[in-house]
């Protein structure tokens, strides 16, 4: 990266592993689980928050000398849910299917606890361009795990991905179904959404010993 | 009264904050250690969706719906006559939502410490940590697209949400609580087990999904009931007749 210091870099670099927001830091789980049934609005979701955090965080880092620090957790509301409007407004008119499919998990991006953590942790004590940077980079650790549960639910579950179907069609009995391969229509519950974060945990912690809790 | 009965059950059981939603999974996770503190902040936000819901739905009605604001010339009855009937503010609600939450909380903090400190004292710290508690902005979020009918059934909605975010709270402490002493593979112990076992819990509570189908049309009839259903049936056939035919003597008679 010949544009970023190494500093900087390492802002957005570290979130997408060893820092990772759900993964480690526990942050955001909220809305992240129920709408990754599918991909494409697992992708939808992710492109939101790094837009919701990015921008927030210039702007909260911006405002950082002049918000009196009782009713930080106010303000800090209100830019988030104005952002937020955008975002769903956006949605509602280019993409309304998706909008509904997403339905109130939009709105719960307000209350996303990364937003408000990396807005507390970070933009309140730094420049707007390092806010920046770190805002899109915690955005992209939350979207990367999101995509990844996205991904396994919908090709484990129903077989298809962002609706093609890449492993045949299951009723014609072609591709991998010609064989016997049955989808595991379990993927597709909430539950599984847990699990599957549960496994990825379990995978990065035993790659990287360090991170492993104590009881 | 049947409805308020069967929403409370289904907000509680079938359509858990925890389990279903994953809402307020954030506190869910970082504050199961313990029981007792489980128990503080699972009270907490029972109260705080108590009064948020139900003011929200106030809100919601009066001011965001489209069409919302007729009551303001009079027309709450016949919006359509209304000057303000074209009027749309529902893309405001998050905004609204998140501020009457802000503000409640900090209101019932400051309330709290006032008349009951042993209260304050055991809810204290949570009661801030809630205003960003997914599960608060959550259930008014569904209250308004589940378009819940009156405030009533909202307040009901509200308060049997609360329950059953403080029952999966209080059982994941008390499963962590014993986890303790058994033998986690390393790589899962906190986090991932906690994960897993939250799964779990939540296939277990999908078997209430069924709890509810009885009452409704969409039913499925079990073999015993067709029997039944046909006597009742017939039944109520023959006293539809029986009604039309005395219906029909007394116009006679007139």
């Amino acid at each position: 990266m010949g544009l970023l210091s190494k500093k900087d870099a390492k802002l957005i670099k570290d979130p997408l592993l060893d820092d990772n927001p759900i993964t480690i830091q526990v942050l955001g789980i909220c809305s992240a689980l129920a709408i990754t049934a599918q991909l494409k609005p697992s992708i939808v979701m992710a492109v939101s928050v790094i837009f919701v955090l990015g921008i927030g965080n210039v702007v909260i880092s911006l405002m950082r000398n002049i918000i009196p620090s009782k009713i930080r957790i106010i303000v800090q509301l209100i830019v988030v849910a104005t952002l937020v409007i955008i975002v769903d407004q956006v949605l509602k008119a280019f993409a309304y299917s998706l909008s509904k499919e997403l339905s109130v998990f939009i709105g719960l991006i307000i209350t996303n606890c990364i937003i408000m953590g990396r807005f507390e942790a970070f933009a309140l004590g730094n420049g707007p361009w390092r806010s920046f940077l770190d805002g899109i980079g915690n955005a992209l650790g939350y979207g990367v795990i999101l995509i990844i549960v996205g991904f396994f639910r919908e090709l484990l579950g129903s077989g298809t991905l962002f609706g093609i179907k890449v492993l045949g069609d299951s009723v014609e009995k072609t591709g991998l179904y010609a064989i016997g391969y049955e989808n595991n229509g379990f993927m597709v519950l909430p539950p599984m959404a847990l699990i599957v974060v549960g496994i990825i945990i379990w995978v990065q912690r035993s790659k990287n010993k360090a991170l492993i809790e104590e009881n | 009264m049947l409805e308020h009965i069967e929403l409370f059950f289904k907000s509680i059981f079938v359509d858990n904050m925890v389990f279903a939603y994953f809402l307020g999974m954030c506190s869910y996770l970082a504050v199961s250690k313990k029981v007792s503190t489980a128990v503080g902040l699972g009270a907490a936000v029972i109260f705080v969706l108590t009064v948020t819901v139900p003011l929200n739905w106030f809100l919601d009605q009066y001011i965001l719906q489209p069409g919302a604001l007729a009551w303001i010339d009079g027309n709450r009855d016949t919006p359509e006559l209304s000057v303000y009937a074209d009027y749309d503010l529902s893309f405001l609600s998050f905004i609204l939502f998140i501020a009457t939450i802000a503000t409640m909380v900090q209101l019932v903090e400051i309330i709290v410490e006032k008349f009951s400190p042993s209260l304050y004292n055991s809810l204290g710290i949570f009661l801030p940590l809630i205003a960003v508690n997914c599960a608060i902005l959550g259930g008014s979020l569904f209250m308004q697209s589940r378009e819940i009918e009156t405030a009533g059934l909202a307040l009901n909605y509200g308060f049997s949400s609360g329950i059953g975010w403080f029952l999966a709270i209080v059982a994941i402490a008390a499963i962590r609580e014993k986890i303790r002493y058994s033998n986690v593979p390393a790589p899962l112990r906190g986090l991932g087990i906690t994960f897993i076992i939250t799964g779990l819990m939540a296939i277990g509570f999908m078997s209430f999904g069924g709890m509810l189908t009885g009452s409704g049309d969409s039913a499925t009839p079990s073999v015993e009931e067709p029997t039944e259903k046909l006597e009742e049936q017939q039944t109520t056939i023959e006293k539809e007749v029986e009604a039309t035919q005395t219906v029909v003597v007394s116009e006679l008679k007139k």
